[in-house]
């Protein structure tokens, strides 16, 4: 499932760059280019964005420290930062990440990957190398043999975040496969053997 | 880091001092200790072994960034080199992973009982992945190339099949490496776990360069093979 994206910037020439570099993976897909706040805000009920990759200028300076009012309905949505030009780090410092004019396609897109998990995680230092109690929960049941179909459903959560949390895992634990995952449970009692067929 | 590639007027024991761990490719290369001062291609001759793929081999297993040629490639004995894909297949399967299954077991008769018959099921897991995985392609890939070798590709196979599909066999034994490195608790056996997980280090080394081989120089071979037979 791809991750919708929405670049909020008045250059043509560094939006449509961008998008280009953006939609090399396949993960991505930029679903509008928008040349500033205003005409966001038109747009916003049919948008629904998993990332939003703005250029913090293009919000009034009174407001742009403000960007959780601005933003308010958009709980899922993660902010990234386009800078190319001075933005007082106050402004910054809000944003999930920041991509700056001088990354390449791969660093953009890794950043993009962070910002998503940054959404999902607790900035709590100790919970980013940890696994947090949902990863714990999603890890279990993978282990019993669940699809992420099973997961999102039993959870309540979409499957586009119970990808989230097994990347979160592999990333934490180094542990690819179901079965390395299974050991992994089984060793930190997470679950006994008696629960895996 | 670039290290000097080999050259057959070199000692054998001069290639062991610069990198012993080229020590574990020669029992596939058919080659045993004892060898005395000889050089690389004076041992080649009285063995049969063409010392160009003798080289090409150690060389890409000691030099990181080292990658035959498309001449190279071409004037390479590729029945020899589907002899010691075959051997190091059996060295693997024969020697590495029961050496590290026994290991593990030993490892795991100091756990409690659940956990060590995950760690045995996952390892057994793992075991009969890279056994199906060798068995394609002693059974299809080897013969197949053998026939296009020969002059007369049989219909139906491509090695393009074989390039799109040589999965790697590698996560499991990744994840291997981190559950003994990280989540196999207890003091017991302490130092036993430290030689299995460098064992599974080295194995994991050996394999990629293996793979290494099969595809950037086994499969570019078959395919010019082919190519020079689709244009009659």
């Amino acid at each position: 499932m791809r991750l919708k994206i929405v670049i909020v910037e008045p250059s043509i020439i560094i939006s449509t760059g961008l998008k280009r570099l953006i939609e090399m993976k396949k993960d991505f897909e930029v679903i509008a280019l928008i040349a500033d706040y205003y005409h966001y805000l038109e747009k916003i009920h049919y948008l629904d964005p998993d990332i939003i990759i703005m250029n913090p200028a293009v919000v009034e300076m009174k407001k742009r420290q403000h960007l959780e009012e601005l933003f308010s309905e958009l709980k899922n949505t993660a902010f990234v930062a386009l800078i190319y030009q001075y933005i007082e780090p106050e402004v910054v410092k809000q944003y999930h990440a920041m991509i700056d004019i001088s990354d390449d396609g791969e660093r953009i897109t890794r950043k993009l990957s962070q910002a998503i998990n940054a959404l999902n995680t607790p900035v709590d230092l100790a919970e980013k190398n940890e696994l947090s109690e949902r990863e714990k929960e999603v890890l279990v049941a993978l282990a019993k043999g669940k699809i992420n179909k099973e997961i999102a459903e039993m959870y309540h959560i979409s499957i586009h975040t119970v990808i989230t949390h097994r990347k979160n895992i592999i990333r934490k634990t180094g542990i690819k496969s179901i079965s390395g995952l299974t050991v992994y449970a089984i060793l930190n009692n997470l679950i006994s053997i008696n629960d895996v067929e | 880091m670039n290290a000097p590639l080999f050259t057959d007027e070199m000692k054998l024991a001069d290639i062991i001092h610069l990198n012993y761990r080229l020590l574990l490719l020669f029992p596939r290369l058919g080659m045993n200790l004892g060898f005395g001062d000889k050089t690389v291609k004076e041992w080649c001759e009285s063995s049969a072994v063409s010392h160009q793929l003798f080289l090409m081999i150690c060389n890409v297993y000691n030099c990181e960034q080292y990658l035959p040629g498309e001449q190279e490639i071409e004037e390479i004995d590729v029945n020899q080199l589907i002899d010691y894909l075959q051997r190091s297949h059996v060295y693997y399967l024969q020697n590495r992973l029961p050496a590290i299954e026994q290991r593990l077991q030993d490892i795991g008769e100091t756990c409690p009982e659940g956990h060590r018959q995950i760690l045995k099921r996952f390892f057994e897991g793992y075991k009969n992945e890279v056994i199906s995985h060798f068995d394609y392609e002693e059974k299809t890939v080897f013969p197949y190339i053998m026939t296009v070798t020969k002059g007369c590709p049989s219909g139906n196979y491509k090695i393009e099949v074989f390039k799109e599909n040589h999965s790697n066999i590698d996560d499991k034994l990744n994840d291997l490496k981190n559950i003994v490195m990280k989540y196999l608790q207890g003091s017991a056996r302490g130092e036993e776990k430290i030689n299995v997980l460098f064992d599974i280090f080295s194995l994991e080394e050996d394999l990629s360069k293996h793979a290494l081989i099969e595809d950037k120089i086994l499969i570019p071979f078959v395919l010019k093979l082919e190519k020079s037979y689709d244009k009659k």
